[in-house]
């Protein structure tokens, strides 16, 4: 059995004198869809800026395809192999869509992917290719953020709030560019709300509460057992 | 659509620059009026300096404060080269572009561990030790400055003796200049450059380190200013640390803020219209930056969008 894509072991973090994280554990396989869950606050958006050594982690370890990275800076974390889609998106505002795109793409590793190919996952994107990043609505900004992360050609796609504040036809398109990727065997780590689609899409979640991993299971899991949600998600 | 960012390639603002440029050299050469010829070989040498300047702050986001230290760099190459006998153009500028970009690499990667106003002033700090070094150079004229052996020489022949001559390289030089840093920002390189500018940590979280694009930047940067410093050198066939004086990178800021920092024409508008500010309202009075400063405002108050706004328009910065 390989290393798993990444591995957090008891990894703690905070900002200034509040600790957020206290022994966060989970672990995110090749080719697996794994959900973040939990309420506001409870350390989500920590946890992933951690990872992504954008916050330093306190204690514990952050393991990426077996090596260890806890300490590194984000640059090497993200080439490693991890595509992040940032919460708000923040897609730089003074590039084109395309200039979005190429900017800090790796062509030429992982699974391959190009202009082209994001294209075919977001026509939309095409069409607006030369606009600029604030003259797009809110889910074209977050198919270019998506698109931008798949540039990088990671092995694993790390989304904070994937369809957050998204019309819900948007959300929708959103929802499948993700299973189609699944299905292409990318490895998916996604935080979001929208329970019913996270059940549909991912193979595995880890709940948190207060800073620290509080439930992990599958999705048949979570279906067999719906007193889960109202203890931990529900507000 | 199309034709606009036609217009707006790098080829084609050059060769409009340098065609510009060389309309009013053939003007001031049938008048024969070497004053308008002497002032366009400093007007494109000057330009040169700003579009350089303008590269770091418009596209890579980098305000340097200190653009006079590598331009005066380049001008103490021509001096320094000529007093040991060297006076080829095709040595000189390769000199003055590699002392200058030695220069801006090795205070560079002090400088980019700062951001912000830190950068700003540990530029400035740096181009005033440069100034100072100069100073206390006594066998190179140290605080007064020295005239240069002669101006340079192209391929052996004196060609750079007439205003024409030098003017026609100065404005050759910008238009290569122009056309070269268009492509550098229009490249993957110059992607990542205006990416980070616009967010830094974003950049670094899609697996991308900032700190070599920009120290490579600077350095690109730094060696076109010592081009513009060598070119100065030749026309005033005099280099002093004056070059240096902090003020001039006041200056340059000026000019790229004047021109718009949104395209690095901006920086050729900038020059021009500060050289011929000073040409026009210096002959009235030594108070002309009075005037200047009137400019400054007024462009900052028509929101800051530079005189190329004001001009052709445009829908972002």
């Amino acid at each position: 059995m390989s290393a798993p894509l990444i591995a957090l072991e008891g990894v703690e973090a905070g900002y200034g004198p509040a600790q957020v994280l206290f022994g966060v554990s989970f672990a995110v396989n090749a080719g697996e869809v794994v959900t973040l869950m939990g309420r506001n606050g409870m350390g989500k958006s920590t946890t992933l800026r951690t990872l992504f050594g954008l916050l330093p982690a306190r204690a514990g370890r952050i393991l990426i395809n077996g090596a260890d990275l806890t300490g590194a800076p984000p640059h090497r974390i993200a080439s490693a192999g991890l595509g992040y889609v940032p919460e708000g998106r923040q897609i730089f505002p003074r590039l084109t869509v395309e200039e979005n795109l190429v900017a800090t793409a790796s062509p030429g590793r992982g699974h391959g992917w190009t202009l082209a190919r994001v294209y075919a996952l977001f026509p939309r994107l095409e069409e607006r290719r030369r606009n600029m990043g604030p003259e797009l609505s809110g889910g074209e900004q977050q198919m270019l953020a998506i698109g931008r992360a798949l540039m990088t050609n990671p092995d694993l796609l790390v989304l904070d709030e994937a369809t957050e504040g998204l019309a819900p036809v948007i959300r929708a398109d959103i929802w499948t560019a993700l299973a189609a990727l699944r299905a292409e065997g990318l490895a998916i780590l996604v935080v979001d709300k929208n329970l019913e689609a996270l059940l549909r899409l991912a193979d595995r979640h880890v709940v948190m509460e207060a800073g620290r991993v509080t439930w992990t299971g599958s999705t048949a899991e979570v279906q067999a057992d719906p007193s889960l949600i109202t203890r931990y998600l529900e507000v | 659509m199309a034709r606009m960012s036609r217009l707006r390639s790098p080829g084609a603002i050059a060769l409009l620059v340098t065609l510009g440029f060389l309309a009013a050299l053939a003007v001031a050469y049938v008048q024969d009026s070497t004053y308008w010829m002497a002032t366009l070989a400093r007007m494109a040498a000057l330009a040169l300096s700003a579009v350089s300047l303008s590269f770091l702050v418009g596209q890579a986001g980098l305000v340097s404060f200190g653009h006079a230290a590598p331009v005066g760099i380049g001008a103490y190459a021509v001096l320094i080269a000529g007093e040991f006998g060297v006076r080829e153009v095709m040595i000189v500028l390769p000199l003055a572009f590699a002392a200058a970009a030695l220069f801006s690499a090795l205070t560079g990667a002090i400088a980019l561990r700062t951001r912000g106003v830190y950068f700003i002033m540990i530029t400035l700090a740096f181009a005033q030790m440069a100034f100072y070094v100069a100073a206390s150079l006594s066998a190179f004229g140290g605080d007064d400055g020295m005239a240069i052996a002669g101006r340079s020489t192209f391929l052996g022949e004196r060609i750079l003796r007439r205003d024409h001559g030098l003017a026609l390289l100065a404005i050759g030089l910008l238009g290569v200049g122009l056309f070269v840093l268009g492509r550098v920002t229009a490249s993957k390189f110059g992607l990542v450059l205006r990416a980070a500018r616009d967010n830094e940590t974003r950049v670094r979280a899609l697996g991308l380190a900032t700190y070599g694009h920009r120290l490579a930047a600077l350095a690109l940067a730094g060696g076109v200013a010592g081009l513009s410093g060598a070119l100065l050198a030749n026309q005033a066939e005099f280099v002093s640390p004056s070059y240096m004086n902090w003020h001039v990178s006041g200056q340059a800021i000026v000019m790229v803020a004047l021109g718009g920092a949104g395209h690095l024409v901006g920086g050729v508008i900038g020059a021009v219209a500060v050289t011929l500010l000073d040409e026009a309202i210096g002959h009235y009075t030594e108070y002309w930056k009075l005037g200047l400063g009137l400019v400054v405002v007024g462009a900052a108050l028509l929101r800051g969008r530079g005189l190329l706004r004001r001009i052709v328009g445009g829908q972002h910065d």
